[in-house]
């Protein structure tokens, strides 16, 4: 059934046409953003099950043979993250129902998600990187759109910087994929692998990898690029945030992750040391940034940064169980992440405000809340047996057996100083009495029970992630087995053709 | 507000020259110079002037259809002109084509897809061109 490759992008774009199509009518596009992501979320279960049974699927849009017509692919890499960008998709589209204003739906905030989602999982399934670069401008106009959506004037400030280095990241895309189509004459991930192994310009390679590599580095927020995520993540709608948070920087990394195994394998000890100094880096700059805040959802974007220079050090460190490490960290992070956001915005409706200092009262008010938190920030924090500690163990045991001391004691350092910040969270916001000068909620225009249902339900994820860690293991292993082989990959992709 | 009277006298006679054209340019597209983005430049090019002659509101009722729903109906088109091929075994989006003609026109999947683009990109334009009109009116 190769069809089904195709499913996860065409149903949010179905979806989004529909509810743009439904434009005067709120209600409906509201439960067409439910059904929208739940189907999304289906047909990616779906495909993930097929992938993990019959290896990787292929398809050629429009029966035009690969490497000349775009196909899209879906490895166990790929299948993963588009699960977990239909899982955020899902969450989020719940989670609306109860935040999101009236306002803001009318400015087409549910076409505009659909569209993300469109965007996201085109990233993650493409097997052409022309076609990658189409979908990441697809994802990014509707992000552009959704972080101004009411208009403020912290969210056209934020939306500048972020605009600006994404559109000056694209542009540095652009131009890599230029640059690789006039040397080798395709745009293929498969044929270029193949094109890259045989040819003697390794130099020319490492050239385009970098720009590629600083391309993605911006979308990922690593350092020394990462200065437009805390501008602008907090500004925008929490839900925006939430979704944002969950998979935008989570698309560079998968592209990382793509190129840096399957295309640019061939000078492995400078551009795989160059991304374990980025990574380290990441690490800290971003937990130092943290431990000034003390905005709720500026914490939180910090943390985004440190966590994602787990991944790249996943990746960079290059041996099987790395790679399988970084897998597991992008599992356990998207959903743990997404749902702090979430819990921000809880928090915001029953005390209206970010501020931590105004914070307060809120696990006499709701523990039900206050227990929801610390599954996901005690995760975050990598305590065990939730997932982050098995994500943080694969990745740290990693750089031990390949004696990678310098970056296995920062990534300790960093999970310490995760911990100082959530334990901060929780000391201001949940526990303490909530102070004098807290401002009145604001007016409540929406029920609550969606805000616990998407919240609960991400928590009980991370929960399954942390026990059932075994099953989850064994899928990123083979995601890494067949990433490190790219043989597999182009097989799958030319063998009809070659 | 409104334009002169001669423009507004050409206007009403273009704007029927204008679709018609555009409906020629859409349905010769998939074969020869032509194709559904052009086509729905030149329909919204006659709206557009409709809103220069006279105002939005007039071009707005002269459209009938509100604009974002015109986007939206026409993505949907293009997005369920690749699944047809779907059914029948073959990869999204590879044309099928039917045993259906009227005339000179037959029936096939690329021409659902670019009645699509050409109500897209009519929806589009028109939503820019309202938006910006109204905000100049007001």
């Amino acid at each position: 059934m190769n069809a089904l490759v195709a499913l996860p992008v065409v149903i949010p774009m179905i979806v989004g046409a529909l509810s743009l199509a439904l434009w005067r009518s709120l209600p409906a596009q509201r439960v067409l953003g439910v059904l929208g992501t739940g189907a999304l979320l289906a047909a990616s279960v779906w495909l993930l099950i097929t992938v993990a049974r019959e290896g990787v699927l292929v398809m050629h849009m429009g029966e035009w043979q690969g490497p000349f017509g775009i196909v899209l692919v879906a490895d166990l890499l790929g299948a993963i993250m588009t699960v977990l960008g239909a899982i955020t998709g899902f969450a989020v589209a719940v989670y609306s129902i109860g935040t999101v204003e009236e306002s803001e739906e009318k400015f087409g905030y549910y076409p505009l998600l659909h569209l993300l989602l469109a965007g996201v999982s085109g990233a993650f399934l493409t097997g052409d990187i022309f076609n990658l670069y189409v979908w990441v401008e697809v994802l990014l106009v509707a992000s552009f759109a959704l972080l101004t959506l009411g208009g403020e004037r912290a969210q056209m400030e934020g939306a500048i910087k972020y605009v600006t280095l994404n559109l000056l990241s694209s542009v540095l895309l652009l131009a890599a994929v230029g640059l690789t189509y006039g040397m080798f004459g395709s745009l293929n991930m498969a044929d270029l692998s193949d094109k890259f192994a045989q040819t003697e310009e390794h130099g020319l390679i490492t050239v385009i990898g970098m720009l590629f590599l600083v391309s993605f580095s911006i979308k990922a927020a690593a350092f020394p690029f990462f200065f437009w995520l805390p501008a602008s993540y907090h500004t925008p709608h929490v839900a925006v945030s939430a979704l944002f948070a969950g998979l935008l920087t989570k698309v560079g990394v998968y592209a990382l992750f793509r190129f840096f195994t399957l295309l640019f394998d061939q000078d492995v000890g400078y551009t795989h040391n160059l991304l374990l100094w980025i990574a380290g880096f990441t690490m800290l700059t971003g937990v130092l940034g943290a431990a000034a805040q003390f905005e709720f959802r500026r914490i939180l974007s910090f943390h985004i940064i440190s966590q994602i220079g787990y991944m790249i050090m996943g990746l960079a460190l290059f041996t099987p169980l790395a790679i399988v490490g970084g897998v597991f960290y992008i599992m356990h992070h998207i959903i743990v992440k997404a749902n702090l956001f979430l819990v921000s915005g809880a928090a915001y409706r029953l005390c209206g405000t970010y501020e931590l200092k105004h914070l307060g009262g809120l696990y006499r008010s709701r523990p039900v809340l206050g227990l929801l938190f610390l599954i996901p920030a005690l995760s975050l924090a990598g305590m065990p047996p939730l997932s982050g500690f098995f994500a943080k163990f694969i990745i740290i045991r990693a750089g031990v057996e390949v004696s990678a001391w310098p970056i296995v004691i920062v990534a300790l350092i960093t999970g310490l100083l995760t911990l100082y910040s959530m334990v901060k969270i929780w000391a201001e916001a949940f526990w303490k009495a909530t102070p004098d000068n807290a401002p009145a909620p604001p007016q409540a225009s929406g029920p609550m029970w969606p805000l616990y249902t998407a919240i609960g339900g991400m928590a009980l994820m991370t929960v399954i992630i942390g026990l059932w860690a075994h099953p989850i293991y064994e899928l990123a292993h083979t995601a890494a087995e067949q990433m490190l082989d790219p043989a597999v990959y182009i097989e799958a992709v030319l063998g009809e053709t070659r | 507000m409104g334009g002169s009277l001669i423009l507004q006298t050409a206007a009403r006679a273009l704007l029927p020259l204008l679709l018609l054209l555009s409906v020629f340019l859409l349905l010769r597209g998939h074969d020869e110079p032509g194709g559904g983005f052009i086509a729905g430049l030149v329909a919204s090019s006659a709206f557009a002037l409709y809103v220069f002659a006279y105002d939005a509101a007039t071009s707005r009722r002269l459209l009938t259809v509100d604009s974002r729903t015109m986007m939206g109906v026409g993505l949907l088109l293009g997005a369920l002109a690749g699944l047809p091929a779907m059914f029948r075994g073959e990869a999204y989006l590879a044309a099928q084509w039917w045993d259906v003609s009227l005339g000179p026109i037959s029936l096939n999947t690329p021409l659902i897809f670019d009645i699509g683009v050409y109500l897209v990109v009519i929806g589009t334009v028109m939503t820019i061109v309202f938006a910006l009109a109204e905000a100049e009116e007001n």
